[in-house]
């Protein structure tokens, strides 16, 4: 048999390092082409790509109200995006951040339904260890099965997302129901010792501060620990961590469940810090929208609080373009575009392109 | 439980599973090239936004399928720009391409949410062999697109293991090193293949839009596109088991269904959870049981292509 392959136009060199240039330039250039993108699909459905991006942009940052809504908006993003990067460093493809979002509103709600007369710093930090555990178990169960058996982590994580919504729907028409919620499907609203302290008149809650913290934390964890050192070594050479004599398994099961613990905290200052009850649908796909985030900054934990405020931002916008007729969901399409262009941009940071001035036979 | 009651149930189980099938076979192919496309939840909801929208205008079905088809196809050749050529991460470029497909469907079904569907596909029995006693009432009183499935397993499964094509796209899978020192352009196949699959999934939401449900709402999917992902799994990347996946699947789908009618204790929220449920369920049994041997996943499924360090 012959071989006739033609050599491609663009060969392609892996640097030995990634670029610290490109690591910046390919995210701005991604949401400029993502944005440019956008605009032109705007404009063939017969929209005003300037007229939405403004309206976007405007209901984003363009007061102190859409400021500080896109704030209370990238809360829970930030908290996800920790959660959901902790385990992808480790190549755990924890795709039930919005399970374990709902879990952990579920936590959190338990403890200030059990709790209604009790002071402050009991029932916080008691919402915030039920969230928090809540989530982490919920996440513990795709990785036992994970750990042991090798079953594929993303799929189960995924079912889970719809039984745990599905579980938080049974709760609010059902037993948590508020006999006075006027026939809602929302459970009675906490106490006031059950609510996150917020910034002067603004809707900002405590949760920013604990999704900061919880960011340095977890910074110094994967960069500055023997942990994270092993985390890190897993997720980029398994091979290599097994002849190292790590217990792999273990990790598994500890690295979902700080995963999921941060993702249910997400919940729980969600509910403490702005719904103030549990709610059906009360997240807006904010699990999925935290992949993004977290695969925006390459899982740098002090990224993702940039990436969060942003995303927390398009999400404010989305809201803004309902007004002019615009469908919120061009934001999530605007989102997955960007995480398009972000993969297809990472390129340039592993690899030299070069472009071959003629084709030539290439011996196979 | 009559013999009339089980007929109806496995019926549905049937027409509840297509939509499962039709992704999951488009899922098979696609992985058989080396590819994991998670992008089939959004893969499906734009195929079935686009060919409903298309019906909806066209007032024929066939050309709504037609659409999906295409509409899926594009969003599967994304994916194969990304992690063919630009050889992104399979995973996080397939989860983009679901949450883009989540978007953008919503974006486009906006204005057509609860619009009905005023030609949709029809049940027509096949003569003669839909009498035959309990199989026929089943199988053979359903519409177009389940007897087009019918069609298309049998010669898939011939495509994959009796034909040469099929041998070199299992050889791509397995090793496209050696496939492409034998002379197959690997990265054709694999961007062919990634594309075929996309289409299938179109037609399995499209599915959904014009027949099962049949009309327009926001994520009409509810999960099914990574149900069809497992799928692949339980079926071990063969079409032949994939039908029983896809109606074991559609059973508990439709049974759901049948105990709410049938007014059972059972609040619907838990009924509602059966199929994700056992789907985890069934992945661990399978994977669990299968472990040692592999379960016979295409050896290079997920990993880049890369001509220069071959």
């Amino acid at each position: 048999m012959t071989t006739h392959n033609t050599r491609s136009l663009i060969s392609l060199e892996k640097k030995l390092s990634p670029s610290p240039v490109m690591n910046i330039l390919v995210p701005v250039i991604s949401v400029f082409l993502a944005l440019l993108t956008g605009a032109i699909f705007l404009a063939l459905t017969g929209k005003d790509p300037i007229q939405v991006y403004s309206a976007m942009f405007y209901g984003a940052f363009g007061s102190k109200y859409g400021l500080t809504e896109s704030v209370v908006k990238a809360i829970p993003l930030l908290l996800a995006g920790l959660g959901l990067a902790v385990a992808f460093r480790m190549q755990l493809w924890n795709i039930g951040g919005e399970g374990q979002i709902y879990m952990g509103a579920f936590g959190a709600t338990w403890v200030a339904l059990q709790l209604p007369n009790q002071p402050t710093w009991v029932v916080l930090p008691a919402m915030m260890l039920a969230g928090a555990a809540a989530g982490g178990l919920w996440a513990v169960i795709p990785a036992i099965p994970r750990a042991y058996l090798g079953v594929n982590e993303i799929i189960t994580t995924l079912m889970l997302n719809y039984v745990a919504i599905l579980w938080v729907d049974y709760l609010v028409y059902g037993p948590w129901k508020d006999p006075a919620g006027y026939n809602f499907p929302i459970t009675p609203s906490f106490s006031e010792s059950a609510i996150l302290p917020t910034l002067g008149d603004t809707r900002i809650h405590a949760g920013l501060l604990i999704g900061i913290i919880l960011a340095i934390i977890i910074y110094l964890i994967i960069f500055r620990t023997k942990f994270g050192y092993e985390i890190r070594v897993i997720g980029e050479s398994p091979g290599a961590a097994r002849y190292a004599g790590m217990n792999i398994s273990r990790k598994i099961i500890v690295v979902m469940l700080i995963s999921g613990a941060v993702c249910g905290l997400a919940g729980m200052a969600e509910l403490s810090g702005v719904t103030h009850r549990l709610q059906q649908g009360f997240s807006p796909g904010y699990g999925y929208t935290a992949i993004i985030v977290a695969w925006l900054t390459r899982l740098n934990p002090l990224g993702i609080i940039i990436a969060a405020l942003l995303f927390g931002g398009m999400q404010v916008g989305g809201f803004a373009v309902q007004m002019n007729g615009v469908p919120a969901a061009v934001v999530s399409m605007l989102q997955g575009g960007l995480l398009f262009f972000v993969l297809g941009g990472e390129i340039l940071t592993r690899y030299r392109v070069s472009i071959n001035s003629r084709r030539g036979d290439d011996k196979a | 439980m009559s013999v009339d009651i089980l007929i109806a149930i496995l019926a549905t189980a049937i027409t509840a599973g297509t939509p499962l099938l039709y992704a999951a076979l488009g899922e098979i192919l696609t992985e058989r090239a080396g590819i994991l496309n998670l992008g089939v939840e959004g893969m499906m909801l734009v195929g079935a936004v686009s060919g409903f929208i298309a019906a909806l205008h066209t007032s024929s079905p066939w050309a709504g399928v037609i659409v999906a088809m295409l509409a899926g196809g594009a969003m599967a050749s994304i994916h194969a720009l990304l992690t063919v050529t630009l050889r992104a991460n399979q995973i996080v470029s397939g989860l983009s391409l679901t949450i883009f497909g989540t978007g953008l469907s919503g974006y486009l079904g906006k204005p057509i949410v609860g619009t009905p569907l005023e030609t949709s596909f029809k049940v027509f029995e096949i003569p003669i062999i839909s009498s035959i006693p309990f199989i026929g009432p089943i199988m053979f009183k359903q519409d177009a697109l389940v007897y087009l499935s019918y069609i298309i397993i049998p010669l898939m499964w011939f495509f994959l293991y009796r034909t040469k094509t099929g041998l070199n796209l299992r050889a791509v899978g397995e090793n496209p090193a050696a496939a492409d020192s034998l002379g197959i352009n690997v990265f054709r196949v694999k961007y062919v293949y990634v594309i075929i699959g996309g289409m299938l999934a179109g037609i399995g939401g499209a599915y959904l839009s014009l027949m099962y449900v049949p009309t327009w709402m926001e994520n009409i999917t509810a999960g099914r596109g990574w149900i069809a992902v497992a799928l692949v799994i339980f079926a071990t990347w063969n079409p032949a088991q994939a039908i029983l996946g896809a109606y074991i699947f559609g059973g508990i789908d439709a049974l759901g269904f049948r105990l709410q009618a049938m007014d059972i204790m059972i609040p619907a929220y838990f009924l509602k959870m059966l199929p994700y449920i056992f789907t985890i369920i069934v992945l661990i049994i399978v994977t669990g049981k299968n472990a040692a041997k592999h379960i016979g996943a295409p050896q290079s499924l997920g990993l880049p292509y890369d001509r220069e360090e071959r």
